[in-house]
């Protein structure tokens, strides 16, 4: 399930030096603000959970997501290069579940360890709110790359339609709809940060069962049907 | 597995018919896919590549469906038209990469890179490569396997002179090889040099296939233009008009050649000579002046 030899091709193109500028900005804001707001204010478990859910959870990782879970592929697909993995006798569904392993690695790396630093920054993991997010932001990162990852191949727009869904959706509508939230990838990954910190320091809309059965599910059809897709890729040519 | 078999083919996009009920058989040796821009060549390419299903008919290799089937690609190698290739890597890298995702490994991609004779540019990355040299790093990672079936989307697309014969000579090889080879192209003349087997798409359709002289000689109602040079240009002239084969003289005194405009192939490729013979007439030269592919298209297109 799993090719040495895709994984290369498909971190190296992730971590190429554009990218990975995109990828390291998120990150060093959350700590330039972190750092920042301990020096100002000292450390405030509430302002921890504000910062690390306000911004870390609900913007960054699914942005995160975004670039890591569309970059696996998308390009790829958009200027053709797929051409070089599809024409080997390689399962799809092993190239896809592949990337998906890049893009987890790269968005776990990029988002889930960043908010360790910036909670242990904020608080020093007071309530074990930097520990809860962190979980948070790695699971939520395995389903944004499940997710995007998908969209990456089903459509040509996959950053801008990642973009809305990760802007609007989860920032927006996750953060202050009750309905939307249920179906919130942050809010399924709030509920597992519920459960480790210090009891009533985190909240999340959905109970934790449904949360963690949602993630799961949410990944492996996204990633099997991501498999699917790709096994049917039409490479359109210019005649 | 050396036969690709096209079987009723059909394949639209939305109302638009790219390729309309093809039918051929694609064997060992050299094979020219050729047609005007849009005719559906690399429609049909991508079909025989599996990057594209076809919407009726079938298309297999010995027998194989090829759509969907990822093991049929130790039997392909395929050299796509499209520039996209990893240009973070290098030439050996991407060889390399290639030859392993076919659980092959350096050594292989060492072999396909002399093939295309670019080891002198193998550590430079492909982003620095002129148009020719990615095309011969695209045909190194499509030889890595030493496939029985090569397929070239335009191969010879932006090759200086030098690099077109080069790779020339390794397709002709590869087709003595016994290896299926099937390119396409717009150039003509690179068709007429490699391929003694041509496949003509005219608009989606399958126009013609064979020999391209052969195809020529079958439209019996066209006319060939010859250019003959001879020791008596008129005697020969009006022994030639007066034969029911022959359409039309025009005797060029500036070149000192005869352009003779023919009717009926076979017939006047019998009584020229034999009207030479007769009149003691020496033949310095007879040439088809017309029988390039570019008229042989032009014919088929009208027709």
């Amino acid at each position: 399930m799993y090719n040495h030899t895709v994984a290369r091709l498909t971190y190296r193109a992730l971590l190429g030096r554009r990218r990975a500028l995109i990828l390291c900005a998120l990150p060093v804001l959350l700590l330039v603000i972190a750092a920042a707001i301990r020096a100002m204010t000292g450390a405030d478990d509430q302002t921890a959970a504000d910062v690390l859910g306000g911004f870390a959870l609900a913007t960054m990782v699914p942005l995160i997501g975004v670039i890591a879970g569309t970059g696996a592929i998308g390009p790829e697909i958009d200027d053709g290069s797929v051409v070089y993995l599809l024409a080997k006798p390689v399962k799809r569904p092993t190239i896809i579940f592949t990337k998906l392993l890049v893009a987890i690695g790269v968005s776990v790396a990029f988002s889930a360890v960043p908010t360790l630093i910036a909670g242990f920054l904020l608080n020093g993991n007071s309530q074990q709110i930097a520990v809860a997010y962190a979980v948070a932001a790695a699971v939520a990162s395995i389903a944004y790359s499940a997710i995007f990852l998908l969209l990456g191949t089903v459509t040509r727009h996959a950053v801008v339609v990642g973009l809305v869904y990760a802007l609007v959706w989860e920032a927006l509508f996750g953060s202050i709809v009750d309905g939307a939230r249920t179906l919130s990838v942050q809010q399924w990954a709030l509920a597992l940060a519920q459960k480790i910190g210090a009891d009533g320091a985190i909240s999340s809309a959905v109970g934790l069962p449904l949360a963690l059965v949602l993630l799961i599910g949410v990944t492996v059809v996204a990633t099997w049907y991501a498999g699917q897709k790709l096994r049917s890729l039409t490479v359109a040519g210019d005649d | 597995m050396t036969t690709i078999h096209i079987d009723n083919v059909s394949r639209w996009f939305g109302n638009v018919v790219a390729v309309n009920d093809v039918s051929m058989r694609v064997g060992p040796g050299v094979t020219g896919l050729l047609g005007p821009n849009g005719a559906g060549k690399s429609t049909l390419i991508n079909m025989m590549g599996g990057f594209l299903a076809p919407s009726t008919g079938a298309v297999t290799l010995d027998g194989a469906t090829i759509w969907r089937n990822e093991g049929i690609y130790r039997h392909i190698g395929i050299v796509p038209e499209r520039e996209g290739m990893y240009d973070f890597l290098t030439g050996r890298e991407f060889v390399v990469a290639n030859a392993e995702l076919h659980g092959l490994g350096a050594e292989e991609a060492r072999r396909a890179l002399a093939t295309v004779e670019m080891e002198h540019a193998q550590d430079r990355k492909i982003a620095t490569y002129s148009k020719g040299m990615r095309q011969r790093v695209k045909m190194a990672s499509a030889l890595v396997h030493d496939p029985a079936v090569l397929l070239l989307d335009e191969p010879f697309n932006g090759m200086d002179p030098r690099q077109r014969m080069q790779l020339m000579d390794l397709l002709r090889r590869m087709g003595a090889d016994g290896r299926t080879v099937l390119f396409s192209s717009h150039i003509l003349e690179e068709v007429e040099q490699l391929a003694a087997h041509i496949e003509v798409i005219v608009a989606g359709r399958h126009a013609a296939s064979g020999d391209f002289r052969k195809i020529r000689r079958l439209m019996t109602d066209r006319p060939h233009r010859y250019l003959v040079r001879s020791s008596d240009d008129r005697a020969l002239a009006a022994a030639l008009i007066a034969d029911p084969s022959t359409a039309g003289i025009e005797v060029d005194l500036g070149e000192g050649a005869l352009h003779i405009q023919a009717v009926d192939f076979a017939r006047f490729t019998e009584f020229l000579p034999r009207v030479a013979r007769d009149r003691s007439i020496r033949l310095y030269a007879v040439s088809p002046s017309d029988e390039s592919l570019e008229s042989v298209f032009s014919y088929l297109v009208a027709a």
